[in-house]
């Protein structure tokens, strides 16, 4: 475990995924969640926006608000998931600091508790991110970490800032007591090594500035920003030299090899030969896209991060490939 | 797509699956939608574009927008989050709130558009309806800061707010609506009410009239319950913040209640005749399934659903070639190649001009510098292109069909909902070009493809 504890320091213990929406958050963080679980090590993933991506994802009936063994990593490491359910969540947390039994209860009829998990996201963060970061510092009674790591499937770019940030509002707002410390101490792991922000994005336009926005109210925010993960990146099937030919090739030869390989007549009107525009043109324009990608691979590359980048499952997201995707990211030293 | 033209590029990939896949066909034939009625139509006075994120919904907005200006309408858009560049290229970026005439147009329409700023529209609903020195008091209350910052819902509720502002204004034949980029397209429905419903609630008429409330005979123990109440949030919160909140809902109330009643007005316009809801959705699995949700719930709610665009869906000018053959034919090609170099072709790796002797010759043979124009480099080069280009047409033919099947799930559930395709194009949309492009295949006019007759 001593060596263990070295390498503790080097990866966060709090892993925080967001991203524009759709882009793969909750598909880059429970990858994540099997690539930090490594042997003998156990993360937690964490959903805070009450949607059962994770049980979707993992294929299992919808998650309960409790911590549960969800997966077994290659090599032995465990996974567990919790989706923090804020409602039950804000009774926890009045118990922990007001002890209300009946109150709680009054409150709920009353519509406060809907008031505070429905309409006020304000209060909702404090609660979301005040439980992940008491997973994240939860001790066994051998004083060992509950978890290695914590990973949470965490709201959108345009969102993150603010949410992570809410504990210091209500620190300013509730200027003494138990909230004002409880926020205080969420702060300090959220600002800390301790924590890192991963941007998920794919490499087309909006979610690549949307990246480089939220980055800079990260910054600004004095929050970690971890690293950028490129998503569902396509296979470069054309090279180089292949897109420049694509330009200036003679229809005739690629048609006297289409008809090679054995699908039909080269000459004017023969099947071989009337392949050649229509492949030509898909070649086009997958020329013309991945030059767009390569912009935005610039763009990227200009935000002075660690880059990752992850394959398009061609075939749509499955167990098995989820499990691709966690080796990979192994590969690439994110874990 | 017209149903013919999907029909014949539908190319059975194998003699047997011909007969199923075309009374599969024929059993699911969803309706085109035709745009150019709804727009042309003067009764058409409303459209808005719905769908979960990042599917397309501001881009069909703006091209639907142009296409009916265009046609001689006098359109307004009011978009909600527009890419950066197409927001520049309309004018619309300045953030003043209020719809900009589009420059570029054609025809005797016009286009006007505008990208919805959510507090500057919270904050002129506070300064209609109250008194300067109350709305002053209102907007520099911190909650209220908080609240038209970024409740959930707020960008729903002024999306629907702002609408309801430029219908009453009644200075354009047609308005066309984004909506916000929410996960779900039901938001745009239920945020909303649940904001006017919190901000009319019980809630909040007990923390603002706890008295009143009080001195009913039998609400005694409500009484109890609301002193325990205003304690225990007190606590909670901060006794500043619960005065803060205090403040601002008996500001608001007393200025202009009835957030639920004006939530309930906007949503009785959007089951108006005249108002007409397009959903949008990508040909993916979830976004389908979203505007699936969306159809059943537009139906429960009796709002006028005129269809389904699809957006970003792929084709090919080459559909008689199956992936499967087509990968065959690529490795044939690859094959030969292998052949090729390995009988008498090893001079190659010595050449004089080549970088140094550790590289592999695989990337030997792509950079092909050094004997480039001799005809057998020519034709391997042309080889290996082809092989590419045959790799990526199966590509394309197995993401194509993956699509269709995505589609045909939704049409079968579905067979009522008309729908029109628009595809993929390989940049983005981001000028009035594209969106014009994008106009005129959202009509269904698209340039006739070569076909191919025969089955290769
Ligand atoms: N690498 C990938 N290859 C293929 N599909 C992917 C990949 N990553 C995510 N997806 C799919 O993209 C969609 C959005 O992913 P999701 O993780 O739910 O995004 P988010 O949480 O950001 O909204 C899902 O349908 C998911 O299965
Ligand atoms: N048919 C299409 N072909 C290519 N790109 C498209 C198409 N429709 C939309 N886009 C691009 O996709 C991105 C997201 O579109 P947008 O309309 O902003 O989506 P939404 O409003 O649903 O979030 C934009 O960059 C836009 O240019
Ligand atoms: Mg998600
Ligand atoms: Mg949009």
């Amino acid at each position: 475990m001593s060596a263990g504890l070295v390498s503790l320091e080097d990866v966060s213990r709090l892993q925080v995924v967001s991203g524009k929406g759709g882009t793969g958050k909750t598909t880059v963080a429970a990858a994540l969640a099997l690539a930090l679980a490594t042997e003998g090590k156990r993360t937690l993933l964490v959903e805070v926006e009450g949607r059962q991506g994770i049980a979707q994802l993992f294929e299992t009936e919808a998650l309960p608000y409790e911590e549960r063994k969800i997966a077994v990593a290659p090599g032995g490491g465990e996974v567990y998931a919790l989706a923090i359910d804020p409602e039950l969540a804000l009774l926890d947390y009045l118990q922990m600091f007001y002890k209300l039994g009946g109150a709680g209860r009054a409150l709920k009829k009353l519509g406060a508790i809907d008031f505070a998990t429905t309409v006020a996201p304000g209060l909702r963060d404090v609660l979301l991110t005040g439980k992940a970061c008491e997973a994240v510092r939860r001790k066994d009674r051998s004083g060992r970490f509950a978890y290695d790591y914590v990973v949470m499937d965490a709201p959108p770019t345009g969102r993150i800032t603010r949410f992570l940030n809410v504990n210091d509002e209500v620190a300013g707002l509730a200027k003494i007591g138990p909230i004002h410390n409880q926020a205080q101490a969420v702060m300090r792991v959220l600002k800390s090594p301790e924590t890192a922000v991963h941007l998920v994005t794919l490499l087309e336009e909006m979610p690549v500035q949307e990246t480089a926005d939220g980055i800079a109210e990260l910054r600004a925010a004095r929050l970690p920003v971890g690293r950028v993960i490129v998503n569902m990146v396509r296979p470069e099937v054309l090279d180089a030299a292949d897109v420049e030919l694509v330009r200036t090739v003679e229809r005739s030869s690629v048609a006297q090899a289409l008809s090679t390989a054995g699908l039909g007549g080269a000459r004017r009107g023969g099947n071989a030969e009337k392949l050649v525009d229509p492949l030509l043109e898909q070649a086009a324009e997958y020329a013309e896209r991945h030059a767009l990608e390569q912009e935005q691979r610039a763009v990227l590359g200009a935000l002075d991060l660690p880059q990752h980048e992850l394959p398009l499952l061609a075939e749509g997201m499955d167990l098995a490939g989820l499990y691709e995707l966690a080796t990979e990211l192994r590969k690439q030293g994110l874990s | 797509m017209s149903p013919d033209r999907a029909e014949a590029r539908e190319a059975p990939e194998g003699r047997g699956t011909a007969g199923a896949q075309e009374a599969a066909r024929r059993l699911s034939p969803a309706r085109v939608l035709d745009i150019d009625p709804l727009l042309d139509d003067p009764k058409t006075r409303i459209v808005v574009c719905c769908g979960s994120g990042g599917v397309g919904k501001t881009t069909t907005a703006a091209a639907l927008g142009l296409r009916a200006a265009e046609r001689g309408r006098k359109v307004v858009v009011l978009t909600i989050d527009p890419a950066k560049r197409l927001a520049q290229s309309m004018a619309i970026d300045s953030l003043d709130n209020v719809p900009r005439k589009v420059k570029g147009t054609e025809g005797d329409g016009e286009l006007h558009a505008m990208m919805l700023d959510m507090k500057r529209t919270f904050d002129e609903v506070v300064e209609a309806h109250a008194d300067p020195d109350r709305a002053a008091a209102i907007l520099s209350n911190p909650f209220y800061q908080s609240l038209s910052a970024g409740f959930a819902g707020t960008q729903e509720y002024m999306a629907m707010e702002k609408l309801g502002q430029l219908r009453a204004k009644d200075e354009w034949d047609l308005i066309v609506v984004d909506t916000p980029p929410s996960r779900s397209a039901l938001d745009f429905l239920d945020a909303p009410k649940r904001l006017g419903s919190f901000l009319d609630g019980r809630l909040i008429r007990l923390l603002t009239a706890p008295a009143k409330l009080g001195g009913r005979a039998g609400m005694a123990f409500l009484n109890v319950g609301m002193s325990m109440m205003t304690g225990t949030l007190g606590k909670l919160l901060g006794g500043q913040l619960l005065k803060d909140v205090q403040t601002f809902v008996a500001a608001m109330d007393t200025t202009f209640g009835g957030f639920r009643t004006r939530a309930d007005a906007t949503y009785k316009l959007l089951q108006a005749p005249g108002t007409a809801f397009l959903v949008v959705a990508a040909p993916e699995r979830d976004a389908l399934r979203e505007a699936a949700y969306f159809v059943e719930r537009l139906a429960a709610e009796d709002m006028p659903l005129v269809g389904l665009v699809l957006n970003r869906v792929h084709d090919s000018g080459a559909g008689r070639l199956s992936a499967e053959r087509a990968l065959a034919a690529a490795e044939n090609l690859e094959d030969a190649r292998i052949v090729d170099q390995a009988d008498g072709k090893a001079g190659l790796r010595n050449s004089p001009d080549t970088y140094g002797s550790s590289r592999p010759p695989a990337s030997e043979t792509a950079a092909a510098a050094p004997e480039e124009g001799s005809p057998a480099d020519t034709e391997r080069s042309v080889d290996r292109l082809t092989a590419g280009l045959l790799r990526l047409h199966a590509e394309r033919m197995r993401l194509l069909s993956r699509e269709r099947r995505t589609r045909d799930r939704f049409t079968a559930r579905h067979p009522e909902v008309a729908v029109v395709e628009v595809p993929a194009l390989p940049g983005d949309v981001h000028d009035l070009v594209g969106l014009r492009d994008i106009g005129h295949r959202l009509a269904a006019e698209r340039p006739e493809h070569p076909e191919h007759p025969e089955h290769i």
